[in-house]
């Protein structure tokens, strides 16, 4: 289970000033192994609340615990690290390391030839396990970093926007793969979306972000 | 006409001195500016620019009185480290470092500015640290900048004169450059021993250019 509450101002900054937009506030607990599906409108507050989750940037105030772990807790000063944390993220320029093939992209999150060998199997991207990125679709990208993403067994998936480039047809094949595995690995899930497709298809549970404010399921 | 090989040596032995000495120091500047958002930063940088903009003479009449042993910190360094740096290479070595830092700085500053921060996230959320990203990640996609920042800077000190002058004065086979030895030639009227000098540093520049424009063509990976 990972419960989180947090308050964080976001602004918007020039060369000159920094102007806050408005107030982040979010509390949510999230049960093992749910497909979480955030939507909302540009400038929300979708990729922040993802940043958080990861550690990549803090609240002003608030908590996140993993279970019995605490990852952060404001009024104890407490940040855990994001190499610190069970998590995965694709982002959303996906983030893959250019100068290397696939198969290494994977190697690097963790030295495991076997598992990702079955993870590019999973992705249909055994055939490219030796091709770089730039020799690679948007779509294989894609797969190669969600199945870096996955490499190290997280407890918390975290994905911006991951089927954005993908036809159709791959999306849903990709989504339902990624759905078993979640059952069958039981991690959570936390995806930002402007799908309403995606939304259906896959989440469990589904929150609108509106303004920084968490809004009942769409 | 004479021809004497030694100035060449030095150069070499000074342009080797500074590009090592400022590729660590460089790298981790570069990523340092690169990574700070912060507002001083734009009244802090100018100052590693500064050697492009003001006078090599000017440059090395400063270092010359700082370094001296009457000044403070040239008085220092000789009593703790009994480093002589005026007229001396070790001198020379220092005022070639500072004079050349914006040719190291500018490329791979620009380099680490154009990378993505997503790639030092994707890194951390990987479980790797700073330092692993640095070395895995982030330099070998800063590879073709990194040799730019080292011919630039090498070729920079082999045609370096007024800052070395100053500095270094011209003790043969110690502080006297191919520059130096060129001009004294010229003073001299020996225009061949001159041109024998000149056609060399060319001929390196154009392979430290040529260099730099293929490694920049050269694809990833």
């Amino acid at each position: 289970m990972i419960h989180f509450a947090f308050t964080k101002t976001l602004t918007t900054s020039d060369q000159v000033s920094t102007i806050p937009r408005f107030q982040l506030e979010v509390e949510f607990v999230l049960r093992r192994g749910i497909f979480l599906g955030v939507s909302g409108a540009s400038g929300a507050g979708k990729s922040t609340l993802l940043r958080l989750l990861a550690g990549l940037s803090q609240a002003d105030s608030g908590f996140m615990l993993c279970d019995q772990e605490v990852w952060f807790d404001s009024s104890r000063r407490l940040h855990r690290s994001p190499q610190k944390r069970s998590l995965g993220f694709v982002f959303q320029d996906l983030a893959i390391f250019p100068h290397w093939t696939a198969k290494k992209n994977l190697l690097y999150a963790q030295n495991n030839p076997e598992r990702a060998q079955d993870l590019l199997k999973l992705m249909k991207l055994d055939q490219h396990a030796d091709s770089f990125p730039h020799q690679l679709s948007g779509g294989q990208k894609q797969r190669i970093a969600l199945a870096r993403a996955l490499m190290r067994q997280p407890e918390l998936l975290l994905l911006d926007e991951p089927f954005s480039a993908l036809d159709e047809e791959l999306r849903n094949e990709l989504g339902t793969e990624l759905r078993q595995l979640q059952n069958r690995l039981g991690f959570s899930v936390v995806m930002v979306t402007h799908s309403r497709q995606e939304i259906s298809n896959w989440c469990d549970e589904t929150l609108f972000l509106d303004q920084g404010k968490f809004h009942s399921a769409i | 006409m004479s021809f004497d090989p030694v100035p060449f040596w030095v150069s070499f032995q000074l342009g080797l001195w500074t590009t090592l000495l400022l590729f660590p120091f460089s790298l981790l500047l570069a990523w340092g500016l690169a990574r700070t958002k912060a507002k001083w930063l734009t009244w802090v940088e100018p100052i590693f620019s500064l050697p492009l903009v003001v006078s090599p003479t000017v440059l090395g009449f400063y270092l010359l009185i700082f370094l001296s042993p009457s000044h403070p910190l040239g008085h220092f360094l000789l009593t703790t480290w009994g480093l002589r740096m005026v007229f001396s290479f070790p001198g020379m070595v220092f005022a070639s470092c500072i004079a050349g830092l914006p040719f190291f700085l500018a490329p791979l500053r620009a380099a680490f500015t154009a990378l993505p921060d997503s790639l030092w996230e994707a890194s951390a959320t990987l479980g790797k640290g700073k330092l692993e990203t640095l070395v895995r990640v982030i330099l070998p996609n800063v590879k073709p900048s990194l040799l730019a920042g080292c011919v630039s800077t090498f070729s920079h000190t082999l045609g370096e004169f007024g800052v070395v002058l100053m500095v270094g004065g011209s003790i043969p086979g110690v502080t006297k450059v191919v520059s130096i030895a060129i001009f004294e030639q010229v003073e001299a009227l020996n225009f061949s021993g001159a041109q024998i000098y000149s056609l060399v540093l060319v001929v390196l520049g154009y392979m430290g250019v040529y260099l730099v424009n293929r490694a920049g063509r050269k694809k990833t990976p």
